[in-house]
């Protein structure tokens, strides 16, 4: 490898007081990714990124951001940025005061990148009065406008209508494509970061459950389809992650490793969202009758 | 300018429906040789796609010989899928129209006229083949 990867774990634990909030999590995030942090509520998306910005110490196991580790080496945190959950910010400062205390605190600050990203909010209009959109919109700015090497961002669509949720992730693109980082953004309902994310990192109960690149884990998963029998092995299946039952019906999420050959299993591609939902019911669980709905989201 | 458009519930790779969206474009004569992509970044400003996705189509299509892209300028149409026959395309439009209103006054709804298109077309083309 010639340069380190923007953001790697090793048995990375974090206790909070008896409970893990993360554990034996490791990782790696290919550069220039843009990165998928999914899992439902609790799972541990915000302490592996609180870890990763060296807001809190890890119990246990390393984090390496760009090649540094964030709470010997703080200096590497200018070439993050670091969105939290409900983007806080100071709400007596005006817009045109954000701007300038970031542009004060920050060696690299390219206000003319912030100025395009804000482009139609008003420099005088206090944080505190902005819309749920124009404020997740001024701390996007202030995070670009550093040009850091790696962006986080905890839950960046909470809140946001989907015309507001679609600005965000049109004016993030844009922003991201002008500098060319690695982004990484934690979210619970996948159909937001469904559309951009190239890379999955799949969070549960404080673990690593699933993690690669979309194209890939899409390509070599499939839905099998059939009437019930027991199943033994299936040529052309390597594993099975999960089995379904309904009423006579058997549906199977298999990771594939060939061509499935016998003919009685209709044999289907599976979406990102439904593959990582499979991935968060507990493993190889029989669902007897009767047949479940399938969430399509999930709510804490 | 051509100017993308994604359908999500397509099952068709973003990057592909970009591959699919600038060959028909070519194919229909609205780009040709020496036209102007738009930038990545324009396209994800547009769309909210990721901007390697873009990157991936342009590549692609680089790859086949359709486009070049010139350091710092930008992508360009460097050939084109348009057929001999595109210079007949706009007077057989203009005939296709007349027919259109011909049918349009004598009280076929548009499902009658696809269903004629349709039917016409097959037994044409079969009695070619034969």
């Amino acid at each position: 490898m010639t340069s380190a990867a923007p953001l790697d774990a090793r048995g990375l634990g974090k206790r909070f007081r008896r409970e893990w909030g993360l554990r034996d999590c490791t990782l790696s995030i290919p550069e220039g990714a843009i990165v998928g942090l999914a899992g439902p509520n609790a799972a541990g998306k915000s302490t592996l990124l609180a870890l990763a910005t060296g807001l809190i110490a890890p119990s246990e196991g390393t984090i390496s951001v760009l090649g540094r580790d964030p709470l010997r080496d703080p200096s590497v945190l200018a070439e993050v940025g670091y969105v939290a959950q409900g983007a806080p910010l100071y709400r007596s400062f005006s817009v045109a005061d954000a701007i300038e205390y970031a542009r004060r605190t920050n060696q690299r600050w390219d206000g003319d990148l912030a100025a395009e990203l804000l482009n139609g909010l008003q420099p005088r209009t206090r944080v505190g009065s902005l819309s749920a959109g124009d404020r997740a919109r001024l701390a996007l700015a202030l995070a670009l406008g550093k040009r850091p090497r790696l962006v986080l961002l905890d839950e960046p669509f909470a809140g946001l209508d989907p015309l507001a949720g679609r600005e965000f992730l049109q004016l993030l693109m844009d922003g991201v494509a002008e500098i060319e980082a690695t982004v990484v953004i934690a979210s619970h309902v996948i159909a937001d970061i469904e559309r951009v994310c190239d890379h999955i990192v799949l969070l549960t109960g404080g673990g690593v459950r699933l993690q690669g690149n979309v194209e890939e884990l899409l390509e070599s998963h499939r839905i099998l389809m059939g009437p019930r029998r027991p199943i033994g092995t299936i040529r052309g299946v390597r594993t099975i992650v999960r089995e379904r039952y309904a009423g006579r019906q058997l549906t199977l999420l298999v990771v594939a490793d060939g061509p499935i050959a016998d003919p009685s299993w209709t044999v289907e591609n599976v979406g990102l969202e439904e593959l990582l939902l499979a991935y968060m019911t507990p493993e190889r669980l029989p669902v007897q009758s009767p047949p479940e709905k399938v969430p399509l989201r999930w709510h804490g | 300018m051509i100017e993308f458009h994604l359908d999500a519930r397509s099952g068709v790779a973003t990057y592909l429906q970009i591959v699919q969206q600038v060959k028909e474009a070519l194919r229909l004569g609205t780009i040709d040789v020496g036209d102007q992509l738009p930038t990545v970044r324009e396209v994800v400003a547009h769309l909210a796609v990721n901007p390697n996705t873009v990157a991936k189509a342009y590549r692609e299509l680089e790859r086949e010989g359709l486009v070049v892209a010139r350091q710092g300028r930008g992508t360009f149409i460097a050939s084109t899928l348009a057929p001999a026959s595109l210079r007949y395309h706009d007077e057989l439009r203009v005939k296709f129209e007349r027919w259109l209103d011909e049918a349009d006054a004598a009280g076929l709804d548009e499902e009658s006229v696809r269903a004629l298109i349709s039917a016409t077309l097959r037994k044409t083309w079969a009695r070619r083949v034969a």
